[in-house]
């Protein structure tokens, strides 16, 4: 009797198991799904958190409203601590449902390159990642939208000339690239050697190592040695604080301090203080809550319950990446049920919709995100897409605008180009012909 | 020359920072022979529970609450950890050390979320030229606490009979209790006493570099440290946090730009590991010579 019991039980947990896995896979099926490499775990968790929690409320705010096209989304989430390792095997895990990935890394995008392009998987790196992958006649299945880390250097200095007076101003001008030693790090070292020998201006890299909490004598050197006119910051997480107290400390101004726009997060600046005040950084989309999109974020889904993240951090600059991912990936989806009709896209399709891209101004306010984003146009061989980069100054309390700078298209795409085709060579890759 | 002299003397200041680290670890190592893996993590926490207390109290009573809390942390690491674990191989030790690293930062990303926290205490940032030499008073006032806290457990060590209570039961535990010393309660002093030090390690870096989780990361730098100094000698340890923090500094500075820079994560370790030719014990560790 006992044993009958107990092989009953175990039979109706296997039912249940199995009806409630078939549920769930009916439930993929039907929408369109996204695996998310997050991190909200270790050293770098508040970057991690900030921008997948954005894009999970977004999305959540577009199932409340009954989805794309009548799609919904549904997504998963895997922990990468950062971790390049823990991507890989994040990426393993959601490869065959997933058809787009958010790598959120510059490490992980460099490992799955190779994966998704031969996994036919669409990697997109928004503003991070492998510059030259903006090239999409070699990196079909890469994005870089909005722009590559060299055209926002490229961008960073003519923001630098602006600040001097102009271009012919850059000549003599001594500029420290201090970079945390690690290949998000390096990616931007021949773009800014290229553009010093352009304007004239000295170019000094200054590695940090990992993970950055000390870098008394990266600060002397750049004070007190190479006498820097100017800092670029392209650090992330502690890194980016530690620049700002140690600049003060040798009464190295910050409003000559110029951040990565991931160095350009309230998580960098608060913990600085006072010494943070005047820093400028980079950046591509709006910061606050005063637009439509993010107010009906906070009525709708946070006036459900149904949001991913604290209240308080709704509005900060992670945050707000987040949901500007999720508006672009939606226009990508849009613009694919156009063409394949409204349905759930597969990885071609959905390649294509990030591919075939154009936010209009126009566009832009229809989607209420007026001033919280720049137009973007792909196409078949631009994959970056995005005309210019933000910067923005933080006043003490609240980051503030600090203007825009176009990238410098023509000398950064001539730089894409060659080194993509120098990669295909290597690799042994057929460009496609974008002009078909 | 000034500046060498600038860049030695804030190596200096820095190696210090290590040292409050570093002081922890040889603490514990002393009194109970587990290699506390954790003291980064409980600095972290300290810094995490002092900015909560900050909050809703003046700083006296926000570092008196602190304390408090790496005293409960310490009584409990003791009776529910390291209570079972007694005579038990040292890898296992270090293996619930390791455990109580990531339990005790689990713990505090749960309550406190992984924003990053500034913790601005009062101390000025002012910054002094000395015949072209800079020095900013934030390093020079926790070079002078460090040196308070060393001066401390110097006297607390030789001069008291807990002290002493503690040094017997680090050289044998067995004699310790024949001798009517109660090891568990030994062992929890220990840990206390380890948490007042990461309370002012995580004090100190936490208002450099901000309350975050980074902050336990701070354990990577007391490795060399130990390795150096002796892993249960105090002296040893601020003794090495100087010649550390001297050494990474000078030779990121003059020798770095010949080999690509970036070189002050691993020049500590290899210092060390070249001093361990000479003294495999570091410069004060105890030499244990075991029959095998």
């Amino acid at each position: 009797m006992r044993r009958k019991l107990i092989l009953t039980l175990i039979s109706l947990v296997l039912l249940g198991s199995l009806v409630m896995v078939s549920g769930q896979a009916l439930a993929e099926e039907q929408t369109q799904f996204f695996g998310i490499l997050a991190y909200r775990t270790g050293p770098f968790a508040a970057g991690g958190s900030g921008f997948s929690s954005g894009w999970e409320d977004f999305m959540e705010l577009r199932n409340l409203q009954g989805g794309v096209n009548g799609i919904k989304y549904s997504w998963e989430e895997c922990e990468t601590a950062y971790n390049t390792a823990r991507g890989v095997e994040c990426y393993e895990r959601l490869k065959d449902k997933m058809v787009l990935v958010h790598p959120l890394s510059t490490g992980i995008t460099y490992a799955l390159i190779p994966r998704g392009t031969k996994e036919e998987k669409v990697i997109w790196s928004s503003g991070y990642g492998r510059a030259d992958a903006s090239y999409g006649a070699v990196f079909p299945w890469v994005f870089t939208t909005p722009t590559s880390y060299w055209s926002q250097n490229s961008a960073k200095i003519s923001f630098i000339a602006k600040k001097m007076g102009g271009y012919e101003k850059l000549y003599g001008l001594k500029i420290a690239n201090l970079h945390i030693d690690i290949p998000y790090g390096q990616e931007t070292k021949p773009m800014l050697d290229a553009l010093a020998k352009k304007y004239g201006f000295k170019i000094k890299h200054f590695p940090v190592p990992w993970p950055g909490i000390d870098q008394k004598a990266q600060w002397m050197d750049i004070v007190r040695r190479f006498k820097a006119d100017w800092v670029i910051n392209r650090n992330w997480g502690v890194s980016c604080t530690v620049p700002l107290k140690e600049a003060a400390r040798l009464g190295f101004p910050a409003d000559r301090i110029l951040g990565v726009w991931w160095c350009g997060s309230e998580e960098d600046v608060l913990p600085a203080g006072p010494a943070a005040k005047g820093y400028y950084s980079a950046n591509w989309h709006g910061v606050g809550r005063d637009f439509p999109l993010i107010q009906e974020i906070i009525d709708k889904v946070y006036g459900a319950m149904k949001g991913h993240i604290s209240f308080t951090r709704v509005g900060s600059v992670y945050y707000n990446r987040g949901v500007w991912a999720g508006v672009v990936g939606e226009e990508a989806i849009r613009t694919a049920h156009k063409k394949f009709g409204a349905k759930v896209l597969n990885s071609e399709e959905i390649r294509w919709g990030m591919e075939n891209l154009n936010i209009t101004q126009a566009r832009i306010k229809e989607l209420g995100v007026e001033g919280f984003m720049s137009p973007i146009k792909t196409s078949c061989e631009n994959h970056e897409g995005g005309k210019e980069v933000l910067f923005q100054q933080w006043d003490g309390e609240k980051w503030v605008s600090a203007g825009t700078q176009p990238p410098m298209r023509d000398f950064v795409w001539e730089r894409h180009k060659a080194s993509a085709l120098q990669y295909a060579k290597e690799q042994g890759i057929t460009p496609r012909d974008c002009k078909e | 020359m000034s500046f060498f002299i600038e860049v030695l003397i804030n190596g200096l200041l820095v190696g210090i920072m290590y040292s409050l680290v570093a002081l922890g670890f040889a603490l514990i190592y002393k009194a109970s022979g587990v290699f506390n893996f954790a003291q980064g993590a409980m600095s972290l926490l300290a810094g995490l529970a002092l900015v909560s207390f900050l909050t809703v109290m003046p700083l006296w009573l926000a570092l008196v609450c602190t304390v408090g809390v790496m005293t409960l942390l310490a009584y409990g690491t003791v009776f529910i950890i390291f209570r079972p674990l007694v005579a038990r191989p040292p890898l296992i030790l270090f293996m619930a050390a390791i455990g109580l690293a990531f339990l005790v930062e689990g713990i505090g990303q749960s309550i406190w979320g992984t924003q990053a926290k500034g913790l601005f205490i009062g101390i000025p940032e002012i910054t002094w030229e000395v015949k072209e030499v800079f020095l900013n008073s934030f390093d020079l006032f926790f070079g002078v606490v460090a040196a308070v806290l060393v001066a401390g457990l110097v006297i607390f060590f030789q001069k008291t009979r807990t002290g002493r209570a503690l040094r017997a039961v680090a050289d044998d535990h067995e004699a310790a209790l024949s001798v009517g010393i109660p090891l568990l309660r030994a062992w929890a002093v220990t840990w206390v006493i380890a948490g007042i030090v990461a309370t002012v390690a995580g004090v100190a870096w936490g208002s450099r570099l901000g309350v975050q989780f980074s902050l336990s990361l701070i354990a990577y730098k007391a490795l060399p440290v130990l390795i150096l100094g002796g892993i249960d000698s105090i002296p040893g340890a601020i003794l090495a946090g100087l010649v550390v923090g001297a050494g990474e500094n000078l030779a990121e500075v003059y020798i770095g730009p010949y080999v690509g820079g970036g070189i002050q994560t691993f020049f500590p370790y290899l210092l060390a590991l070249l001093f361990l030719w000479f003294k495999p014990y570091g410069m004060f560790g105890k030499e244990i010579i075991e029959r095998v």
